[in-house]
């Protein structure tokens, strides 16, 4: 709420400069955190928990996380449809505001109906390869790998073939990618779909 | 206590033994007596039920009580797909209101409302009257009839169907397009700006012509636009049309249409040129909701509610928030993501404002779908921001895909299903 705080200030001492001009009710807090993130949620998802399964539920994302993305989506250097035209309309300080929110909602548990075999698969792989980055099967992350658990299968299969297409970089993740044949990629976003 | 209040609190369910009416003051509803503070939304789509949710959600001690006509609320972003048989029936773009109540605590009244009135602060219903400290209007498009002669709003859209409110029109229109002979006209009239959902009469034409190019390929489909070119994302929906629908298509813009004659299935361009076809989506030009007229909250522009862009409250009535299509939002269009984001907006500051707090600043935006094939969309994105009272766009930022999208295809139905859901759970 740094940013509030500081608008207020600021409001203050635009208040007492015109303070005979303007009335009181003419005086609005600059947008915090629950404003901004307020108008994603039409497409993410109330608190983020997203019912649409080719969008991301952002609740339990790290404020990292969030701002990396939109960061990235701003300057183009992620693939995006909508996304980099909404990030364009942003500051940096709005990212951090947005994370904060999203940060602060927990994870959203998703039920989909999934091949419990390749979840099975998918678990051993996620042990073997993705844990260090991924950890609590997903669930939390480290520096800027996002959480993945019980994010939608959809959304995670769009997002694996735009890291294999290119479109989406990643600097940790490339090497690992290459090494896990299709068949293994799949059992991977089975398992992380299938994580409570 | 009124008859009338008796009687309608009998018919939302409200015990009779020590139930008083005091001033807006609820009492017997089982909800924060002693605070007494009542909100009252009218209109149960895509504005009003984010705002009686957002209320409830950031302050369960205001009671919230949703006034609505229908059951249920039929979805008109997306609906041009089941006109086009890509939907099988209506039920993805159908919702209902009990869990919503029940999950927020939100009193629904299934009635409409006649009255209102912004000096005593009730509004009226036909089962009885009711006293509110804050009034959100959320009542979508009335049709402006008294521009197009021989229009009969009871008549002529049983043969000419407008299908801009989604539901029984939409079945209709779709019908008409299944019975219509290979070979038959489809004629769209489209209204000047600014009317509800911008990119819709064209997104109708493209998935028209699709249905036409697949079942009835010697068919046609005409639009007569009353607008200079086409009104939202000209370039893509005529690159769209290119690609697919060459020679069905036969776009004519400034063709402004005054007059029907539903019994001969003519429209007039001018009230002169005579357009006859075998299916005719009349469009209707458009104004805020009847009963936002009815409330003297229609500004200069004589179709439009003039609001403040912080907190969508009539600049004409106080207490009274307009949002969603009736509202005069800037440069927000009448999207169903702008009526979810300004009630959001409306609801964070009615609650500051019933606490004594400050307002916020309204940060805002628009995401639209556009469908131009089966698989392929565009799409519409915008922020908005608030710079002296007026609603902007932030400069530099939002635009249009830069080609038809097959991914956006799959976005906008995930689109549908959130938004759906935050209106309905």
């Amino acid at each position: 709420m740094e940013q509030k705080r500081w608008m207020t200030r600021t409001g203050q001492w635009a208040f007492a400069l015109v303070g005979l001009v303007l009335s009181a009710s003419a005086m609005a807090l600059a947008p915090n955190s629950a404003m901004l993130a307020d108008a994603c949620t039409g497409c993410h998802g109330t608190y983020g928990a997203s019912a649409g399964m080719s969008m991301p539920s952002l609740a339990g994302q790290s404020r990292q996380v969030i701002v990396e993305a939109m960061k990235n989506f701003k300057s183009g250097e992620r693939y995006s449809t909508v996304m980099g035209r909404l990030a364009k309309g942003y500051t940096d300080a709005d990212f951090a505001a947005m994370g904060d929110y999203f940060a602060g909602q927990k994870l959203h548990i998703t039920q989909q109906m999934l091949d419990q075999q390749r979840v099975a698969k998918g678990a051993v792989l996620h042990n073997a390869k993705c844990k260090s980055c991924h950890p609590d099967n997903g669930k939390t992350n480290e520096d800027d790998a996002p959480p993945v658990a019980s994010q939608w299968l959809p959304y995670l299969q769009m997002q694996m073939a735009l890291y294999i297409e290119g479109k989406r970089k990643t600097t940790k993740m490339s090497d690992v990618v290459k090494g896990l044949s299709a068949d293994d990629l799949e059992s991977l976003l089975q398992f992380y779909a299938s994580v409570k | 206590m009124t008859t009338d209040r008796r009687k309608f609190l009998k018919l939302i369910g409200v015990g009779g033994v020590g139930a008083t009416l005091a001033g807006c003051g609820t009492t017997g509803l089982g909800l924060d007596k002693s605070a007494g503070r009542r909100v009252v939304v009218v209109g149960g789509g895509y504005g009003g039920t984010v705002a009686a949710r957002y209320i409830r959600m950031q302050d369960k001690s205001i009671e919230v009580v949703l006034i609505e006509t229908n059951r249920q609320f039929v979805s008109c972003p997306l609906s041009n797909l089941y006109i086009a048989g890509l939907l099988p029936n209506l039920s993805t773009l159908t919702i209902g209101y009990d869990a919503l109540a029940a999950n927020h605590g939100i009193k629904m009244i299934y009635d409409t409302v006649t009255a209102i009135d912004p000096v005593k602060k009730t509004v009226t219903v036909s089962g009885g009257t009711i006293d509110y400290d804050r009034l959100v209007l959320s009542p979508g498009v009335d049709f402006r009839t008294e521009e197009l002669e021989g229009y009969d709003l009871a008549t002529t859209p049983e043969i000419m169907p407008h299908a801009w409110k989604a539901g029984p029109q939409s079945v209709l229109l779709r019908k008409q397009l299944e019975d219509m002979p290979n070979g038959g006209r489809v004629v769209i009239t489209v209204p000047l700006a600014p009317f509800r959902c911008p990119p819709g009469p064209y997104e109708r034409t493209s998935l028209i012509a699709m249905y036409l190019k697949q079942h009835k390929p010697k068919s046609k489909v005409i639009v007569l636009d009353a607008n200079p070119d086409i009104a939202s994302k000209p370039a893509l929906f005529r690159r769209g049309w290119k690609k697919h629908y060459e020679g069905i298509i036969e776009y004519r813009s400034a063709q402004k249409v005054t007059a029907v004659n539903a019994k001969t299935h003519s429209v007039f361009i001018e009230g002169m040129e005579e357009v006859k076809g075998d299916v005719v989506n009349v469009i209707p030009p458009q104004r805020a909701g009847r009963i936002a007229s009815a409330t003297g909250l229609i500004g200069p522009d004589k179709a439009w509610c003039p609001v403040n862009g912080n907190t969508f409250e009539s600049t004409l009535q106080k207490n009274i928030h307009v949002i969603g299509d009736s509202s005069n939002a800037g440069a927000m269009p009448k999207s169903g993501y702008s009526a979810n984001s300004q009630a959001k907006i409306c609801a964070t500051n009615i609650v500051a404002s019933m606490n004594g707090k400050e307002s916020v600043d309204m940060s805002s935006l628009n995401v639209c779908y556009s469908f131009l094939s089966a698989k392929e969309a565009v799409s519409v994105a915008a922020v908005y921001t608030v710079k002296a009272g007026l609603i902007v766009p932030v400069p530099n930022s939002g635009g249009v895909s830069p080609d038809l999208s097959e991914a956006e295809a799959i976005y906008a139905h995930s689109w549908l299903k959130n938004i759906l859901t935050e209106m309905s759970s």
